[in-house]
């Protein structure tokens, strides 16, 4: 290295290193970056395949809908070059090409599902082809080629209606936002106009569950300052002690914490027995399988999420700006207002927003302790999964409760940091 | 209590106050968590206490429910896949949990941000999201039902948890004293395993236990996608609480909080050594 290249005469001299020496740290600093890189690949991977492709799995099956389109093809196929605005019905060859792919499937046992698919867009037909299909099974099929439309008009009237096909072609289609439409309480019209729904089933479900959320989070916020206040300036030692009572908790099994509300809450349980006991009442309260019962035990659940991230800002807080609030002749209340509380914001959004995001998606306890009302957004997608089989609408709602999430966690990841995550 | 003596009235009382809503407040996190316990030694059927038990009647308690779990093969099986389907999952998530907090936590690494925002993800999405879209996409593989499918799918919940323990250890770690090991010639492997590992080893090990208990607790993933050969304890519990209610899920209750204690008071000691270690006292 040259005396030259030292010499501070330059701000065109960028570094004093040679060229080969450069084009070395950078090989150095690419290969550290590699190996950094390859440490998190396996996991990286493994998330991949065990948990982001089954989300987008889900994602896919929220459009994507074969069912009916694998139960009546040829139908579709004839379908397709009917004209579904106008006012007439598929000709009568068309008619003919379903009521032999009718008498199919219900050899096959599998007219009830298309009656179930097709009963969803049109609710009250699934009885017309049910009832078609056990007519068609002892008829002739080379009879149902030539007069199938006249058969299925003798068998239920229905048929003769446009909007049967109408839906018959809609339902049809591989790739469809439908299930989006019902999540979002909104339909189509004859006309393929977007339009809402008369009873709003999912909205007012969406909103509940908002509501329940914000409900939670701001109980535990209202429990969880005291108790997280108190435990900061305590000592040392007394703090250290107390926090086994929040943790063990903490710790404690969700489905044990639920079996206790129940215990607890239920119309012979131990609160309704202490409380006749005292005779503070005559007849038992129904507590259990209400709303509040969702809202109390899952607060008791999430009060740990609160009182950590609160309690850890709140040991930061140097006291003596409060006390100087204080000798500087601040009253108590209005220097906590402005002092303190500021100072504990950090902790509090972020225990906030921890609560507010876990209870939005909550299934387990809503569904052991809700009751009807009591039960939200995850319940219902349960409920589509399990019970009635619409696995679509289960995917669109489930969609729209991840992309909630998603907004939600980001704001998280924005303000707090997902890194700065801390357990216990 | 004891207060300065220019404290006033009102804030003797506000302190006072304050302590007794903290007393509260823990009374409501304790007694849920506590109430269960005499409640399953009831002699009665029943998920409340009865006479005989409020007067301390001998005959109104009794180890039934415990014996009961003992006796019957459901339970049994539950007990034996939970521990099963936990320690597997442990592992897995452990080992990748572990290299993946490493290589995240040197600053070097391009894309972290975005990178640890989507390994931590399985613990912010919904169960029931994870749950039905591992489902569809399990189901396809074959591996639903499976004892395979449910480990894989819990490993993948309980990664999160190691990386943030892994990498709340690794956060005070001098990467010279690695570059000194390996500068000396001391072989990458030699040097993971007597350097590096010795100074992360409480984080790894508080976070296999927290990977632990997501599998332990974990049901709602179970509920879709276990067989009834892969019924957990949690499962046990929840079908248990939805058909008929009997003090066997209370005693069930009881043996996991004396687990759950157990492991509290691992963490605490783990958290404390980790404590040490980073101030340098050991």
């Amino acid at each position: 290295m040259s005396q030259a290249e030292l010499s501070n005469d330059a701000p065109r001299v960028r570094s004093t290193l040679t060229d080969e020496e450069m084009a070395q740290s950078r090989k150095m600093q690419r290969r550290r970056k590699l190996i950094a890189f390859a440490f998190v690949t396996p996991l990286l991977i493994f998330v991949m395949i065990a948990f982001i492709a089954p989300i987008g799995t889900m994602l896919y099956r929220s459009v994507y809908h074969p069912t009916v389109a694998q139960l009546i093809p040829d139908t579709l196929e004839a379908l397709s070059s009917w004209d579904e605005k106008g006012d007439n019905r598929p000709d009568d060859a068309v008619l003919n090409r379903f009521a032999v792919e009718l008498q199919q499937l219900a050899l096959k046992r599998k007219s009830g599902k298309l009656g179930e698919e097709i009963n969803r867009a049109m609710p009250g037909t699934s009885s017309v082809i049910k009832s078609t299909a056990r007519k068609f099974k002892k008829l002739d099929t080379e009879l149902l080629k030539t007069e199938g439309a006249a058969r299925l008009f003798a068998s239920k009237p229905h048929w003769k209606e446009v909007e049967i096909w109408r839906v018959m072609k809609s339902s049809g289609a591989v790739f469809t936002a439908n299930s989006y439409l019902t999540a979002l309480d909104l339909d189509r019209n004859s006309l393929g106009e977007i339009v809402a729904r008369d009873t709003q089933v999912y909205i007012r479900l969406y909103l509940k569950s908002l509501k329940i959320a914000l409900m939670i989070t701001f109980l535990t916020a209202i429990i969880g300052f005291p108790l997280s206040y108190y435990l900061a300036t305590a000592s040392p030692k007394t703090a250290n002690t107390l926090m086994v009572f929040v943790l063990l908790p903490f710790w404690t099994s969700l489905l044990v914490r639920t079996t206790s509300w129940i215990a607890l809450l239920q119309t012979n349980g131990v609160v309704n027995t202490f409380l006749q006991s005292i005779h503070a009442i005559s007849e038992p309260f129904e507590m259990l399988y209400t709303q509040s019962a969702t809202v109390i035990s899952m607060t008791h659940i999430l009060l740990p999420f609160m009182i950590l991230p609160l309690y850890s800002v709140m040991k930061g807080i140097d006291p003596s700006y409060f006390r100087a609030a204080m000798s500087l002749g601040a009253k108590p209340i209005p220097a906590f207002i402005r002092i303190y509380l500021p100072m504990t914001v950090p902790g509090l959004s972020a225990g906030a927003l921890l609560v507010f995001i876990i209870s939005i998606g909550y299934y387990i306890t809503p569904a052991l302790v809700g009751g009807t009302d009591g039960q939200m957004i995850s319940n219902i997608i349960a409920f589509h999964m399990q019970s009635s089989n619409n696995w679509e609408l289960a995917a669109a709602l489930g969609s729209l409760l991840l992309a909630l999430i998603l907004a939600l966690y980001w704001l998280y990841d924005r303000l707090v940091g997902v890194s700065n995550i801390k357990l216990g | 209590m004891k207060f300065p003596k220019y404290f006033s009235f009102w804030q003797k009382a506000g302190m006072h106050g304050l302590r007794l809503t903290a007393w509260l407040v823990l009374a409501f996190l304790m007694i849920p968590i506590l109430v269960i316990i005499p409640l399953s030694f009831n002699a009665e059927p029943y998920f409340t206490f009865t006479e005989g038990m409020l007067t301390f009647d001998p005959d109104a308690y009794s180890l039934k429910w415990y014996a009961e779990i003992f006796n019957d093969d459901k339970w049994l099986l539950a007990i034996k896949n939970s521990f099963f389907i936990g320690l597997c999952a442990t592992i897995l998530a452990t080992f990748l949990g572990t290299f993946a907090a490493i290589g995240l936590s040197n600053p070097v690494m391009p894309f972290q941000r975005v990178i640890m925002a989507m390994l931590l993800s399985p613990m912010i999405v919904p169960l029931i999201i994870t749950a039905a879209g591992m489902y569809f996409f399990y189901t396809q593989l074959g591996l639903s039902g499976s004892y395979l499918g449910v480990i894989i799918a819990h490993a993948a919940l309980g990664t999160p948890f190691v990386i943030i323990t892994v990498n709340a250890s690794l956060s005070g770690f001098d990467y010279s004293l690695m570059r000194a090991s390996l500068g000396l010639g001391a072989p990458p492997v030699y040097t993971f395993f007597k350097i590096i590992m010795p100074l992360i080893r409480p984080g790894v090990i508080s976070g296999a236990l927290f990977a632990f208990v997501t599998s332990f607790d974990e049901v709602v993933v179970i509920l879709f996608l276990a067989g009834p050969e892969q019924r957990t304890i949690p499962r046990q519990m929840f079908s248990g609480l939805r058909e008929q209610i009997n003090p066997t899920i209370l005693a069930v209750a009881v043996l996991l909080v004396v687990i759950s204690g157990l492991l509290l008071l691992t963490i605490e000691y783990l958290r404390a050594r980790s404590e040490r270690i980073r101030s340098g006292e050991v």
